[in-house]
Parts: structure tokens; C-alpha cells; sequence
């Protein structure tokens, strides 16, 4: 419990727990959960309260994940599922970075563009993905693509704020070095931009896994979406509950991954919160 | 190369021709400035001196090309201004360096966009940090800085350059009194070495006379120019001798006169 002498010092941020303490407190509450999962599922043998496959234990889970890796077809649906969130994702941001840079930086530009974008926005992407599979049909293209138009709309309205807010001072600063047009953009405003470009990275990253399991539920022969509603059809809850644990940890590497890039590229920024 | 080729160029000669400048207020175009003529010469230092809100710092953005005049026009060496440009340096009160450049890179970053070869780059970084006394923070990011290191490498960066005119807007403003003094003695220090033409707004009486070799006072709203004190003291100054106490007093009647003014 924080005092009000570690609140005024800390805020609610609180004092920077020591390393091995901060630890030990989140691998035990991990622990705590997988025990309370257990003891749960194990009641439910025990007293008979309802058939024990709707609540399988962490044991079944990961014997079930343990088969299916041994068995290699595993690695076959998180290479699908990879390949498409990949794809679709990245071309999401290469389009909202070429779309939303010079919207951004050039009135006509986000004038043309802002009134589609705000047109569109508003529809939860998942209300598209039917019209994709009648437009391109159930194959992977519809796939990448729907990732691509989920994911470009948070990346490219973040491109456009962060190159708008620039501060016009670091632009004085900068013309009155000798800098031109194209220096100021590529020496000043990019790099300028770049924290609130990375925001809009995480947000798409989140969202490509947020959407590619739906996608993957409806005509898909393999990938972690399809393993989950495969599950659903033959009443295989240890194989549903591992898939989406194993969505779980790639979205968590996804974003650990650009966290670790903008640690690299924002080391200007200082030395990081906590 | 010889050391001497890294040292700055020297001053330029800034015109000032009856500029006006208005801005638009509640739909209505204000004056800012009236018929500001002056004309400041080469290696001179020239304080603008006034009340704030008295158009000094519209002055000077004016000449360094953010603003276009209303009427009238700024030359530098007899070429108009039409834009900011490399041979006019600005330091601002708000320090403004790139925050994601180390503290060499932002001293940098005028040679590098002409080009310039990296080994030539680093020994005119060497120069500068070295006479802004920052060598060892070379690898430093801004937000690692104090406000007084921060300005003494936004002047560095200004400076390395080589611009025959340095426009400093407040550059001081921001700083505790004590840095204050120590910064009006590094960029005194460092005129004498370089002798660019200097133009430098404050509301400091006591910062004008220790720097300036001239003071323009200004009118309050909308600014004119009201006098233009020529300081007679010797390069180095001493702030605690009676000459430089007569024209900080004399000054300091000047610039309350105006603000009484004001008043009525």
C-alpha cells in the first residue's frame, strides 16, 4: 500500500518496485491463476457438476498444445496466421504512411483524403469483412486485405496528428539552418513525428490479431482462428483454449517488439516512465 | 587545413526601411509596427529594447524571414530578405533544438544539410562546443540539459554555421538570474572572437547595456523606434561602474516614461 510521502514522491506511477520483487509478485499471481484454473476444473470432476469438457484443466490445455506441436501441425496454422497478419499489416502501414505523411503535411491533400476517412471510420471494420469475402472471395487475399483496411485507419490518422502537431518553431529553427522543403520534411518533420507514427503501430498491430481470428473462422483451412472454431465444431475445449493462448502470446510479442524499436528509435525522448 | 579557415566570417550590414507590420484583430488589421527605419552595420551588437507587447520580437521575425512586412523591406548586404536563409542565424528564447539529435548533431545540422564532409563537420562541432564550454556533453540528448546548456548549444548550433547575422529573440529570457549574467559574458566573450552583426531583443535594461554597442528603445503599442542610445563603454564591460549605472538609469527614465504613458 503506497503512503501519501510515496504518493507525493511518485505520483500514482508508485516507486520502482526492485527488479526481483516486481518479479516474484508477477510470476506469482501467473501461478495463482494457473492454481485457481485448476482447482476449478478439478471441482468439477470431482463433484460431477457439469460434463468436465466444457472447463478443461492448464494440463489439458497444454497436453492437448504439446500433441498438436509434436505432431507438427502447430507451427503450419501460427505460420498461416503469422503470414497474413504480416502481409495485411504491413501494407496497412505502408499505405497509411504514404497516404497520411503528405496528408499531413500538405492542406490539399488532407482535404481531399479526411472527409473518406472520417466517412468510413466510423463503421466497425468486422461489418466490411462479408462484403470482402463477396468482393474477393474466402481465399487469403480477402484476409490480408481486411486486415489492411482495419489496420490503416488508427495508423493513418495517427501519421496525420503526429505530422500536424510539429512544432512550426523547430520548422523556423531548421529553414533558418539552410534547410529546404525536402530537408525540412525528411530532417524535421519526420523524425519529429515519429512517437505518435509509433503509437499508431501498436494500435495496428493489436488490431491485426484483433481481426485476423475472425476472419480466419470463416472459410479458412488453417491458421489459429480456423483451430479455434474447428475446435468449437467437435467440442474440443483444450484445443480452442490453447489456440487462443498462443494468439495471446504473438500479439504480446508483437508488441513487445515494437515497444523495443521505439525504445531504440525514441531514445531522444529519455529514459522510459518506469 | 589551418585552424583559421574554421573561424566564422564577420558581420553583414541589415537595412531597415520603414516597415510596417499589421495584423489582423477581431477582424480588424492593428498596427504592430510603424515606419521602423534603422539600419544596423557589420560586427555591430544592437539591442532592441521595449515593453512587451511593443513589436521587438515581430521586429526581429520580420528580419529573419518567418514574417513578411506589411509595407517597407529588410536588406542584408543591399538583397532583400524574402525568407529565412542560412546567413541569418536565430536563437530563440525557447532554445527549440532538435530533441532527437545528441547535442554534436544539433551543432551539426546547418553544415551537414550543405553537404559538408563529415571530418570538416566534426571539427567545426569541436570548435563550437568547445567555446560554449559543452565538449564533454557532445553525446548528450537536449532533455539531459539544463536551460542554460541548452541555449549555450542553441547559440553553438547558430554559430557553427557561420551566418553573418545572429537574431536572438529573448534568448536569455527564460534562464535564472544568475546563469543570465553568465551567458551575457560567453556571448559577449564570443562576439569578440567572431564579430557577427548581432541583433538581440530584451526587456533588460541592464542586459542591453552590458551587451549593446547600441540600444533602440521602442514605443510602446504599436512600436516605433523612440530613441537609439549609442553605449560609449569599453568591450568589457563592468556593471558595477558609474558610466554604466548613468545609462541604465538613463534608459530605465526612458522606457517609464513610456509605460506611464501608457497609464493616463
Amino acid at each position: 500500500m503506497s503512503t501519501v510521502a510515496d504518493l507525493v514522491q511518485w505520483g500514482l506511477r508508485g516507486a520502482l518496485l526492485p527488479r526481483r520483487r516486481a518479479l516474484v509478485l508477477r510470476l506469482g499471481a501467473v501461478l495463482t491463476f494457473l492454481l485457481l484454473w485448476s482447482l476449478a476444473s478439478g471441482l468439477v470432476v470431482l463433484l460431477n457438476l457439469f460434463n468436465p469438457i466444457f472447463l478443461a484443466g492448464p494440463w489439458l490445455v497444454l497436453g492437448t498444445m504439446i500433441q498438436l506441436v509434436a505432431t507438427g501441425q502447430l507451427w503450419g496454422h501460427v505460420i498461416a496466421t503469422l503470414v497474413r497478419v504480416i502481409v495485411g499489416f504491413a501494407t496497412g502501414a505502408v499505405l497509411a504512411l504514404a497516404l497520411g505523411l503528405p496528408a499531413g503535411h500538405f492542406r490539399v491533400v488532407r482535404n481531399l483524403l479526411e472527409p473518406i476517412v472520417e466517412i468510413l471510420r466510423p463503421i466497425p471494420p468486422l461489418a466490411m469483412l462479408p462484403l470482402f469475402i463477396v468482393w474477393v472471395g474466402i481465399g487469403e487475399t480477402s484476409k490480408i486485405a481486411f486486415i489492411t483496411y482495419a489496420t490503416f485507419f488508427p495508423m493513418f490518422l495517427t501519421t496525420v496528428h503526429g505530422v500536424q502537431q510539429v512544432d512550426p518553431l523547430l520548422l523556423r529553427a531548421a529553414a533558418s539552418l539552410g534547410a529546404r522543403r525536402g530537408q525540412l520534411f525528411f530532417r524535421v518533420v519526420l523524425p519529429a513525428a515519429l512517437p505518435e507514427i509509433l503509437t499508431g503501430i501498436r494500435l495496428g498491430v493489436a488490431l491485426s490479431f484483433f481481426v485476423i481470428v475472425i476472419s480466419e473462422f470463416i472459410g479458412a483451412e488453417e491458421g489459429l482462428g480456423y483451430l479455434i472454431n474447428d475446435g468449437r465444431n467437435f467440442f474440443l475445449v483444450p484445443q480452442m483454449l490453447g489456440a487462443a493462448i498462443v494468439l495471446g502470446l504473438l500479439g504480446y510479442s508483437g508488441n513487445a517488439l515494437v515497444v523495443l524499436l521505439g525504445r531504440r528509435w525514441l531514445r531522444w525522448e529519455g529514459p522510459p516512465a518506469s | 587545413m589551418s585552424p583559421a579557415s574554421l573561424v566564422g566570417t564577420g558581420g553583414a550590414r541589415v537595412q531597415i526601411e520603414g516597415v510596417h507590420k499589421e495584423f489582423p484583430v477581431d477582424g480588424r488589421s492593428t498596427p504592430a509596427l510603424v515606419g521602423v527605419s534603422l539600419e544596423v552595420s557589420a560586427g555591430e551588437l544592437l539591442c532592441l529594447l521595449g515593453p512587451s507587447g511593443c513589436g521587438k520580437s515581430t521586429l526581429l521575425n520580420i528580419v529573419a524571414g518567418f514574417l513578411p512586412p506589411t509595407g517597407g523591406r529588410v536588406l542584408v548586404d543591399g538583397t532583400p530578405v524574402t525568407g529565412p536563409g542560412p546567413e541569418r542565424g536565430v536563437v530563440f528564447q525557447e532554445y527549440v533544438l532538435f530533441p532527437w539529435l545528441t547535442v554534436a548533431q544539433n551543432v551539426e545540422f546547418g553544415p551537414r544539410l550543405t553537404g559538408m564532409e563529415a571530418a570538416r563537420c566534426r571539427e567545426i562541432v569541436a570548435r563550437y562546443l568547445d567555446m560554449v564550454g559543452l565538449r564533454e556533453h557532445a553525446t548528450k540528448f537536449p532533455v539531459q540539459l539544463s536551460g542554460g546548456m541548452k541555449q549555450r548549444v542553441a547559440i553553438a548550433r547558430a554559430l557553427a554555421n557561420n551566418p553573418s547575422i545572429v537574431l536572438m529573440d529573448e534568448p536569455f529570457g527564460a534562464l535564472d538570474a544568475q546563469t543570465r549574467e553568465v551567458m551575457q559574458e560567453e556571448l559577449s566573450r564570443i562576439q569578440r572572437l567572431e564579430h557577427k552583426t548581432i541583433v538581440f531583443v530584451t526587456h533588460s535594461i541592464r542586459e542591453a547595456v552590458y551587451l549593446a554597442d547600441r540600444v533602440v528603445v521602442m514605443t510602446r503599442s504599436p512600436g516605433r523606434i523612440k530613441e537609439v542610445f549609442t553605449i560609449k563603454l569599453p568591450e568589457v564591460r563592468d556593471r558595477f561602474a558609474p558610466e554604466f549605472t548613468r545609462y541604465e538609469a538613463a534608459i530605465t527614465r526612458l522606457v517609464k516614461e513610456e509605460v506611464a504613458m501608457v497609464r493616463e
